[in-house]
């Protein structure tokens, strides 16, 4: 018989240490059915009949996040065998609370009280005899970091899960709610199961909307069940939600009250208060936050000698896979003696376009092992705090900031850091908008552009960034403003846990877990892109035959880019550059820094600068000023590559967000590109006005409107969960 | 009414009342900021928002606009 545990606690509760504590690697890692909700499971060391179930990280079993209805979905549709719910120690007054839920589950729970140590070296005791008794379960001391008591726990569970003796249900509530309940039971009858029975009591007492929907109340039970609920507010002059509430939490502090014992004063400051009296200091708060940044920032993906991410990936892009891994299958190439065709497939389409992507993981790896770390001790949280007031006027949260900011770098593992953020919205919103932030790999195109038609004039520059920033905060304020953003602004209530050493196996974890998913698009959707566009790029018609062109000229991508240059014309796409810059935008789909290179071989130049150098002349005669700024804006703003691409495809875990998100850049970088040409080059009378100057303004007057216009209000505030299939 | 919102750094305050609906309120209450219990109040952000409180022996951050739900004395 296989046993099913449920992991079930608060965020910050040690339960990812203790899960991989009791699973070791053999974990699996998926998505609840059609959330974008992280699942894992894995089998309990030493027994593979054990499986064990980790649940989202929860305060509550209420019916208003997504978390919190997926963990009750599968609680109350797949029962599992057994709870084992993991309590915060130093804070256990807050993690009971999801505890009285779970008793009510009719489901057998044991507790197992984290922390244990630190509980002890604060100088403060929990008598657990006395807690199991008062809860009616099993209680267990464990230090999941020291691995301490997490067997046993482990092996409690497993022989309550075999007894089958559910939990019993202690005494939380007072008469009048208790009769109510009771009351309502009746009213339900054989509705339903008897061991769930205060479940679903208290539910309807809620009137749980989502509960509404499980149980279809007949018209009947309605009338008769109302009166019920109105007599107890009336009589406690609150809402029932409210009334249950407050009763747990009284029935907490009881409890609390005579099985724990505090050694200090109650508002003393720990250690962590202490530092946070200067890590979230009014005056210091910033300047500390930039500094963590800039270092972080530094050893990641800045240029100094102690830049290990960027060393490793100068390493990874220069000898590894401009010499080592070439040089290698040349070698194997050249002796098989295969055809040039092949050749060029390996080396040149897979081996180029793959190389290139994957010169970026060891930035990535450098990247996320200091974020991990910043997450692991409790910074994060700190971070929205001090960056919250900025950030919400956007629709985004305090924690899009480091997304954003990794993004100058890299637009890539600033979409993967997008997944701290827990908020849904805020964070599909923040995966939509840091595409827009100029990366590194941008830098040439912008330098091509200043070098080449403004005199290398810096403020281009400067101006790229601040487009890239402007478009973040426009998109954010027009994008909330919709309906599938909308909601209920998720309401920003954070705990601010306790700092603490960080662990080195849940931070290495977490490294690579990023990482391995990153490796693995490289192998999958980009492979597939690269060997398209190596494909369009390097075949084409001469002289009526189909082969391998020598001249980039005759390809098929040229043939497509003649043919939908005319979709650019509104930009200023026009004459000799047009097919040009629509092809080259193209190749940029592959790295952006590919933009230049493709102008140096449609210019007939087979290797250029990095910034292009040489053809400046020749761009220079092509593209007016403003047909420059136009291209480069495009560029800047569209679709990224397609490593940020799939690094999309993963966060948002959902094909429609995925294109809608990739359209939506496009969609934006047109627009603007379109504004920017038509009415900027009026102004400086290289265009003439025609019916695409009325398009311009029409188009802006249209981002006017829905910067100002009133958002939509949703009109109830529970989830709309209803295409979600947790086993019914 | 004196509201969560008007008080000030370094307080202790006893809540008295949650006004609101809905997800903010249920989640402010699980929170466990319920009827009757006390709050010290830690300090504001430094850009003026959110505050961060003390309760229940742990630390909350609110925005100022969720803390006008809450009435204290």
């Amino acid at each position: 018989m296989e046993i099913k545990i449920a992991l079930a606690g608060n965020p910050n509760s040690g339960k990812t240490t203790l899960f991989n504590n009791l699973t070791g690697s053999r974990q699996r890692v998926g998505n609840w059915p059609g959330v974008t909700v992280e699942k894992k499971e894995g089998s309990l060391k030493g027994r593979n009949d054990v499986t064990i179930q980790d649940l989202p990280g929860i305060y509550s079993l209420s019916p208003y996040s997504l978390e919190e209805v997926v963990s009750r979905n599968y609680l109350v549709n797949e029962k599992p065998d057994a709870i084992l719910n993991i309590v915060d120690g130093t804070n256990i007054e807050r993690n009971l609370y999801l505890t009285t839920q779970l008793l009510e589950l009719g489901i057998p729970v044991v507790v197992a009280v984290n922390m244990i140590d630190l509980v002890e070296r604060n100088g403060d005791k929990i008598d657990l005899d006395k807690l199991s008794k008062e809860l009616d379960c099993p209680v267990i001391a464990i230090s999941a970091l020291k691995g301490k008591g997490t067997k046993e726990a482990a092996q409690k569970a497993i022989e309550v899960a075999g007894s089958h003796q559910v939990a019993a249900i202690p005494s939380i509530y007072d008469k009048t709610v208790l009769s109510a309940l009771s009351n309502i039971e009746s009213v339900l009858g054989s509705q339903i199961d008897t061991s769930m029975a205060r479940w679903y009591s208290v539910k309807v007492f809620e009137r749980d909307e989502r509960i509404d929907e499980i149980l279809k109340l007949s018209a009947d039970q309605t009338s008769k069940i109302e009166p019920i609920i109105k007599k107890v507010e009336e009589a406690m002059d609150d809402d029932a939600e409210s009334i249950i509430t407050s009763q747990r939490y009284d029935f907490i502090g009881k409890i609390v009250s005579h099985t724990v014992k505090k050694k200090g004063p109650k508002h003393e400051l720990s250690i962590s208060d202490k530092i946070d009296k200067i890590v979230t200091n009014r005056i210091l708060a910033l300047p500390i936050f930039v500094l963590i940044m800039y270092v972080v920032y530094t050893i990641a993906m800045g240029g100094t000698s102690i830049s290990i991410g960027t060393m490793g990936t100068d390493w990874a892009n220069d000898v590894l896979f401009g010499e080592i891994v070439p040089n290698f299958f040349d070698g194997i190439l050249t002796s098989l003696q295969v055809n040039g065709v092949l050749y060029s497939l390996i080396m040149d389409g897979i081996l180029g376009g793959v190389g290139a992507v994957l010169g970026f993981v060891p930035q990535i790896l450098v990247l996320f092992l200091l974020l991990s770390i910043m997450e692991d001790v409790g910074y994060m949280s700190r971070v929205a705090f001090i960056m919250d007031r900025i950030f919400r006027r956007f629709g985004l949260s305090g924690k899009s900031f480091i997304p954003m900011l990794v993004a100058t770098g890299c637009g890539v593992p600033g979409i993967m850091a997008s997944r701290t953020i827990e908020q849904d919205r805020d964070r599909k919103m923040t995966i939509m908008t840091t595409g827009f932030i100029p990366c590194g790999a941008k830098m040439p195109i912008i330098g091509l552009f200043a070098g080449a038609v403004f005199g290398g004039s810096s403020l281009v520059a400067t101006s790229a960034f601040v487009i890239g920033i402007a478009a973040v905060v426009i998109s954010g304020i027009i994008l909330k403003k919709f309906k599938s953003f909308a909601g209920e602004p998720a309401p920003f209530v954070m705990e601010l846990p306790a700092y603490h050493l960080p662990s080195i196996g849940n931070v290495l974890r977490a490294t690579w877990e990023r990482g391995w998913s990153f490796i693995k698009r490289a192998g999958t959707i980009i492979l597939l892109s690269t060997i398209i566009l190596w494909f369009l790029q390097g075949f084409g018609f001469t002289n009526g035959q189909f082969g391998m062109v020598e001249d980039n000229n005759t390809s098929l991508l040229a043939a497509i880019g003649n043919a939908i240059a005319w979709i650019f014309a509104p930009l200023g796409w026009v004459g000799d550059m047009a097919w040009k810059a629509t092809v080259a935008t193209f190749t940029g789909l592959i790295a952006k820094e590919e933009v230049v290179n493709t102008f140096g071989v449609l210019y007939n130049y087979a290797e250029v600068s990095e910034e292009g150098n040489e053809i400046w002349t020749l761009i220079a005669r092509d593209f007016t000023p403003i047909a420059a700024y136009s291209f480069m804006i495009f560029n800047l703003l569209c679709a990224p590559c397609f490593a940020a691409m799939g690094a999309i495809k993963r966060e948002m875990n959902n094909t429609k967000w995925t294109l809608a998100a990739i359209g939506y850049m496009c969609l934006f970088a047109y627009v603007s590109s379109l504004i920017v040409y038509q009415l900027g080059g009026l102004l400086l009378g290289e265009v003439t006005f025609s019916i695409w100057t009325i398009v311009a303004l029409a188009l802006l007057a249209l981002i006017l409107y829905l910067l100002v216009r009133p958002g939509y209000k949703p009109k109830s505030e529970a989830l709309d969960l209803k295409g979600m299939s947790v086993a019914k | 009414m004196k509201t969560l919102k008007d008080c000030k750094p370094s307080e202790t305050v006893v809540v008295k009342k949650i006004t609101g609906t809905g997800a903010t309120k249920r989640r402010i209450m699980d929170m466990g900021i319920t009827k009757g219990v006390e709050i010290h109040i830690r300090k504001v952000a430094p850009l003026g928002d959110p505050i961060e409180l003390n309760i229940r022996g742990y630390e909350l951050s609110v925005r100022k606009q969720d803390a006008q739900m809450i009435e204290v004395e």
